[in-house]
């Protein structure tokens, strides 16, 4: 007991003495790197003093945002650098720009799934971006602008893979989802002769799919386009998605005036290519081109 | 050749128990071709293990360069922060809670008895994490205050009855004594009972704490940025290949020493206090994490 | 109220999940648990060195990280098994540590003297475990063992939270389904203390039958 202790201790002290001298930078990463990211023109003069959360962001001088931190080209964190990067957050970036705000001042702050209205409605985030599908149970918490991207549960399959067109060539094949997801359930209920296997993450997933221990990876085409444009020669997707996810950016219950301020944001980036751009910088990668953004859904203040 | 035998021993021959006698000459050549046998087994499936890990190519370029950057070492060391601030705060308001049930459980009026019983047991029967988890999804709380509660309430029942039975193991005729003087209650629990019973239950307390510090692991269920949660962080990017073993391998004996090392101070502290002067009116309990595991009963302090 | 009547199924299912996990993963624990105290009691010094080390390293284990390591670590191997094995995989390992030392001390509480007598008698190994220090190591052993598969019937909960279907992770559907979250935790709670009550029962009727007066 003493001795296994005393050894315990050294390799501690060890690992703390090699944690004191390390490579700056990052580790390097696979696949393309994220193309040239657009730069969006601050709006000059922008006021918007009816919104709460806008005016606490102005004294601050930045907005504080939520997102996800494990999805590839969507919402991912840099482990190394702390640095947040994808689609989502080039919405969050450009929505900021258009707020008045530097988009490059932003901070972002990982929000687990479980605590998306919480944070919202305590003011810990002023807005989130991260694959948030505007339903009317999350309505009635908090407020959805957009949406700015239609997802759909679609099919992440290997490039060489000819068989599987769409959810009904999955008899007998095994897919791959997260454990208890709304995907994962789906696909039990619609299409039972698929084999199912489920984990804790994607990326494990998608890892299988590489390595042939599954045929098919299913859940919002959005997260796995990011996933194909980790590794564009080696998946693809397939099929047009069976389900339809609008993803909108959730904003504090109460707060209509930046509600309709974000959605006019959206607009004007849809129109004068910034949306198209950002789209093809990050999730374009795959290979797949960039959709018509969804018609913005103004519903009105309740 | 039977002395070169026992010089050579691995670990010293072991006294006569209940189970068998000091072995003899032959037994003990015989000791020592099950040990080289079983060594050689030992050794084989550490050999088969390592075998497994070149073959699953988990010493890859790729799974191991992630940490010789700065930036992956600073996001380890600040999710080890976080684990040790949740342990700080959840082992000094368990104290706290404990202390203050304890006196319920010991208090003269039945109401305060009553609940404090209630509260107790309450927690003690509930796993930690469906507090955690009700605190986090039910009420709505932030990872680490939820983290912290959920620690909290458990580890504070439990240290409300390691506190208790310590005062009720301190010799009967101290507080006999002790009230003979005139002296009130409150005057002969803080002077005369609770040191001892803290001295006596210093090793089973710091037990407990290592059941907290174990259990802040319990954050990274709940999205709370602590060591786990870092190292899943990196496990689960597919830029470094997914090194899940080599995360596994980097953060176990870290959190495995941590642990150690409190287990070895209480147990320490046990050994130096069954020899202190001052707990010579009570039973020290032994530094025993094997009746204090998460979820189990309180030590059973010896009668009086 | 609507909760439970609704859910039933959902609950039900949960409930059996933990049911199947306490048991499979106590009869593994027992199990480990007895070869690594016969372990550390043999008279080979490889033998105790092993079981020292399997004690100490689990004892010492957060059990989150014990299921992160073979949940998520172990397919990296190659062995992809359901994640339910993995659990009853983890939570066995951890808990045979303490059911080991339970056992342990267990034994040692009977006096050398006992033995020495046994054989003194000319009882040969075999009759001396059997009829002189398994019966009374076996029952001053049985309060501790119990509580130690109640904390294992406690922990079997974070399986649940590594996608396990168990009793806590019902939380998550009928979070999403929109039912009350605090009547959820409620049931929840019940579920669990009808498990820890049953095992602590069983244990006390044990106790009652066999167990020595302290």
């Amino acid at each position: 007991m003493l001795r296994t202790t005393r050894l315990f201790a050294a390799l501690v002290l060890t690992a703390l003495a090699t944690a004191a001298c390390g490579k700056e930078g990052s580790p390097p990463t696979k696949g393309p790197a994220a193309g040239k990211l657009p730069k969006y023109q601050v709006a000059e003069g922008f006021e918007l003093p009816r919104s709460g959360t806008w005016r606490k962001a102005k004294s601050r001088g930045r907005f504080v945002v939520g997102a996800k931190e494990d999805q590839p080209y969507l919402g991912e964190k840099d482990p190394a650098s702390g640095r947040y990067s994808g689609f989502d957050i080039e919405i969050a970036k450009m929505v900021s720009a258009s707020l008045g705000l530097d988009p490059g001042k932003i901070s972002f702050k990982t929000v687990a799934s479980a605590n998306r209205e919480t944070a919202l409605q305590n003011g810990q985030i002023d807005f989130y971006v991260g694959t948030y599908t505007i339903n009317d149970l999350r309505k009635k918490l908090v407020g959805f602008a957009g949406p700015y991207y239609m997802a759909g549960q679609g099919l992440l399959v290997r490039h060489d893979e000819d068989d599987i067109k769409g959810p009904r060539d999955l008899d007998g094949k095994r897919v791959c989802s997260a454990a208890g997801s709304t995907p994962y359930q789906r696909i039990k209920e619609d299409y039972p002769k698929a084999t199912l296997v489920a984990y804790d993450t994607y990326s494990v997933c998608v890892d299988n799919l590489l390595t042939y221990q599954v045929d098919a990876v299913t859940t919002d085409d959005a997260i796995l386009i990011g996933y194909a444009a980790k590794v564009p020669d080696e998946l693809k997707l397939v099929g047009k998605p069976f389900s339809e996810e609008p993803y909108g950016i959730g904003v504090p219950r109460g707060d209509n005036a930046l509600r309709f301020a974000v959605d006019d944001a959206l607009a004007a980036r849809e129109k004068n290519g910034d949306w198209k751009k950002a789209y093809e910088a990050t999730l374009g990668l795959s290979g797949v081109p960039a959709p018509k953004p969804p018609a913005i859904d103004r519903y009105p203040a309740s | 050749m039977t002395t070169t035998a026992t010089a050579t021993a691995p670990v010293p021959v072991p006294e006569a128990t209940a189970l068998y006698d000091i072995p003899g000459p032959r037994t003990r050549r015989r000791h020592l071709i099950y040990g080289v046998l079983s060594t050689a087994l030992i050794v084989a499936l550490v050999g088969w293990i390592l075998y497994l890990l070149f073959d699953t190519d988990q010493f890859t370029a790729t799974k191991w360069t992630p940490f010789e950057y700065k930036g992956i070492q600073e996001l380890l060391l600040r999710g080890l922060g976080n684990t040790l601030k949740a342990f700080a705060i959840a082992a000094v308001l368990s104290l706290a809670l404990g202390g203050l049930l304890a006196t319920g459980r010991l208090s003269e009026h039945r109401a305060v008895r009553w609940v404090a019983t209630l509260v107790v047991e309450f927690f003690r029967a509930m796993p930690v994490l469906v507090m955690i988890f009700f605190v986090f999804v039910a009420l709505k709380v932030q990872p680490l205050p939820a983290l912290v509660a959920g620690l909290t309430l458990y580890n504070g029942s439990v240290l409300a009855e390691v506190f208790r039975s310590g005062v009720n193991s301190v010799e009967r005729g101290q507080r006999e004594a002790a009230y003979a003087l005139g002296m009130r209650k409150t005057q002969v629990m803080s002077y005369v009972l609770v040191p001892q019973a803290v001295r006596a239950m210093l090793p089973a307390i710091i037990s407990q704490l290592v059941v907290a510090l174990k259990d802040t692991s319990l954050g990274y269920l709940i999205t709370y940025e602590e060591f786990l949660h870092a190292g899943k962080l990196i496990a689960s990017n597919l830029d470094y290949d997914l090194p899940f073993i080599p995360v596994v391998m980097v953060i176990s004996p870290i959190y495995i020493g941590m642990c150690m090392l409190l287990s070895w101070f209480a147990y320490w502290v046990s050994k130096r206090q069954r020899r202190s002067p001052k707990t010579e009116a009570v039973d020290v309990a032994p530094a025993e994490p094997g009746t204090l595991l998460p979820g189990g009963g309180p030590p059973r302090a010896p009668g009086p | 109220m609507d909760v439970l009547t609704d859910n039933f199924s959902t609950f039900g299912d949960g409930f059996l999940g933990t049911l199947e996990l306490t048991v499979y993963a106590s009869l593994l624990a027992l199990a480990l648990g007895f070869v690594m105290a016969s372990f550390r009691v043999a008279p080979v010094g490889s033998f105790r060195v092993f079981g020292t080390v399997w004690v100490a390293v689990l004892r010492n284990t957060p059990l989150t990280l014990l299921f992160f390591a073979v949940l998520l670590g172990l397919p990296r191997f190659g062995l992809v098994l359901p994640f339910k094995v993995f659990a009853v995989l983890a939570l066995g390992c951890y808990t045979s540590a303490f059911v080991c030392e339970a056992l342990r001390s267990g034994i040692n509480t009977v006096p050398k003297g006992q033995g020495e007598a046994a054989r003194s008698l000319g009882m040969t190994f075999g009759q001396t475990l059997s009829n002189v220090v398994l019966p009374q190591a076996f029952r001053s052993v049985i309060s501790p063992v119990g509580s130690t598969l109640i904390a294992l019937a406690k922990n079997s909960a974070i399986a649940g939270a590594f996608s396990v279907t168990e009793l806590l992770g019902t939380y998550k559907t009928l979070n999403e389904l929109g039912y009350s979250i605090i009547w959820t935790f409620v049931w929840i709670a019940l579920g669990y203390l009808i498990i820890t009550l049953a095992i602590s029962a069983v244990f006390n009727i044990l106790e009652k039958r066999w167990g020595v007066a302290r």
